[in-house]
């Protein structure tokens, strides 16, 4: 994804018919069309995703893995054609490296609290300065837990990891390499086959974070040859509350239970308990099976569309948003990496981002105004926050005419 | 213009945006025997007062301060509001003033009335509230930092 690959926007898939799925983008906010470019919060759903989860409440929905009854056979098998739809979508070798999870960031504590156990005094996890909150707190606190020390590689002033600095950090006491795959602050993609490379060359394991990734381009985790890979459902199409850890199927064979409960378990006695196989020994109790039907069903339309397609087209939106902020005086991209995803923050001289968000929402835009969840990228720019308009596939240039208008509203109202 | 927009207009009022653009008494006194600071976390805004309390009184009232244009303004208003004023007197006005956000704002004098339009932002309420929540702080004598969480 590069930030200056086209000169003008030309849709690469047909965008009447892709908004027409989105029922939520047709409506009217304070009396504007909706301009929905908080995607990197959260995206929305089709009616494709919709309706799966309405049929699979209207009927077929049972408790999995244990009735013998019709409807608990359904609910198993869509459950489970869940998994092997993610397993697909993301390449792995099997289901059994799929733990679905509530999202991003229990996918990356399951992995602090599981592989995290064996760690001690010493011992070092390697991040970088652009994590997302959920990529750094579950880290100081399973170093508080382990007396392990968190080592964070810098970026420069593009908002890009200076990768020489991250490889001089990895060294033998690093344990554990966890870094985002896309800056959800910055956009910035990071070169994360190099990062692979270079950890796996000492032996030390990788978690990439993707939740920024995973809508926007297609994603191999054999292809990147990462260890864990965390993303959520909602950024990608799917229901809230529903996400996927996958994980290497021999470093989840050594992983110790996560939580207990029903599921993970084999057999239970007051003198011990077997663990189930994985992935259920990795989630314990009634799983979000719906949430897992609506991500089966979300893949499947960005399947559909196709994420070259995707990629290719915002892209193009990147690059016109860009080159029409631009025009705009005083304001300020933060995060100007040579690789970059569909996510532009930026500052305008004189006005606060809660000022312009605000101003904003009252010609239909909704953007993002703050820390982003990643104080400390904020800190690496001096600024409090920023504002912060993040696309996906059902956005067309009309969403960001409507964002320039109105940050031209902003300006004329704070002159 | 929508009516919505025109909704705009009595969030950021003249006085609103004359203050946040030129914020009085924006600046670190030389002489101060109280102070508290304020933040909020989930937009970063944070304000710092100062108050030189001789004689039970708000001899002065000055603040520091990164925020957005409400925050700004509520701060620069609210020292002019309770210059001068005795501690229960100033007690007092905070309270009025957060009562009157979290109602309709109509209640709310003088240039403070300005800011009446905010009580229609539920998300920005927290702007405005803080410099008056950092500042029942001062007057607690309160050590730690107080939060509009």
């Amino acid at each position: 994804m590069n930030a200056t690959s086209s000169a003008t926007a030309h849709p690469v898939l047909d965008l009447t018919s892709v908004r027409r799925d989105f029922p939520i983008l047709d409506q009217a906010i304070n009396g504007h069309p909706l301009a929905y470019l908080d995607n990197a919060a959260s995206s929305q759903r089709p009616q494709q995703v919709l309706d799966a989860i309405q049929r699979y409440y209207t009927h077929d929905h049972a408790n999995v893995h244990r009735g013998v009854h019709t409807l608990s056979h359904r609910a198993t098998d869509l459950y489970e054609g869940a998994r092997e739809t993610v397993r697909s979508f993301i390449n792995a070798a099997s289901v059994r490296e799929i733990v679905f999870t509530r999202g991003t960031t229990e996918s990356i504590n399951l992995v602090a609290f599981t592989f995290g156990q064996r760690l001690k005094a010493g011992d070092e996890i390697l991040i970088t300065a652009m994590e997302h909150h959920s990529n750094i707190v579950p880290w100081q606190l399973l170093c508080e837990r382990s007396g392990a020390v968190l080592r964070v590689a810098p970026i420069n002033d593009a908002g890009e990891l200076l990768l020489d600095d991250f490889l001089r950090l990895l060294g033998p006491r690093t344990k554990l390499v966890a870094v985002t795959h896309v800056s959800n602050a910055l956009g910035t993609v990071n070169p994360v086959r190099a990062i692979v490379a270079a950890a796996h060359r000492q032996g030390i394991p990788v978690l990439l974070d993707g939740a920024q990734a995973i809508p926007h381009q297609g994603v191999d985790v054999r292809d990147l040859d990462c260890d864990f890979y965390a993303f959520s459902g909602h950024k990608m199409c799917g229901p809230t509350g529903i996400g996927v850890l996958y994980g290497r199927e021999a470093l989840l064979q050594d992983l110790p239970p996560f939580q207990g409960g029903g599921d993970m378990i084999l057999t239970v006695s007051f003198n011990g308990t077997t663990y189930n196989e994985l992935p259920y020994r990795l989630e314990a109790g009634t799983p979000h099976i719906a949430g897992a039907v609506g991500l089966a069903a979300a893949i499947d339309y960005l399947t559909g569309i196709g994420m070259k397609n995707i990629a290719a087209w915002e892209s193009q939106l990147l690059a016109y948003a860009t080159r029409s902020l631009l025009e705009l005086p005083g304001l300020t991209i933060l995060g100007t990496a040579a690789d970059k995803a569909g996510v532009i923050s930026f500052n305008i001289d004189g006005i606060h981002p809660h000022d312009l968000g605000t101003v904003l929402d009252q010609q239909g835009v909704a953007i993002r105004a703050g820390h982003h969840c990643a104080m400390p990228v904020m800190q690496r720019f001096g600024v409090s926050g920023t504002a912060r308009a993040s696309f996906a596939f059902y956005n067309n240039r009309a969403d960001i005419n409507q964002l320039i208008d109105a940050l031209r509203i902003a300006q004329r109202m704070f002159s | 213009m929508s009516a919505r927009a025109s909704d705009l207009k009595d969030l950021y009022r003249q006085i609103v945006l004359d203050h946040s653009r030129h914020p009085r008494n924006q600046r670190r006194p030389e002489r101060f025997d109280r102070e508290a600071e304020g933040h909020n976390p989930l937009c970063g805004d944070k304000v710092r007062i100062y108050l030189d309390l001789q004689g039970g009184v708000l001899q002065d009232v000055a603040f520091e301060a990164t925020g957005c244009a409400i925050c700004l303004a509520s701060a620069s208003l609210m020292t002019e509001c309770t210059r001068g004023r005795a501690v229960p007197e100033a007690r007092a006005a905070i309270d009025r003033f957060e009562q009157a956000l979290t109602t309709d704002g109509s209640t709310l004098t003088g240039d403070l009335a300005a800011l009446g339009g905010v009580s229609q932002y539920p998300s920005r309420i927290r702007c405005a509230t803080l410099p008056w929540k950092t500042l029942r702080a001062a007057l607690d004598a309160y050590p730690d930092t107080v939060t509009t969480e």
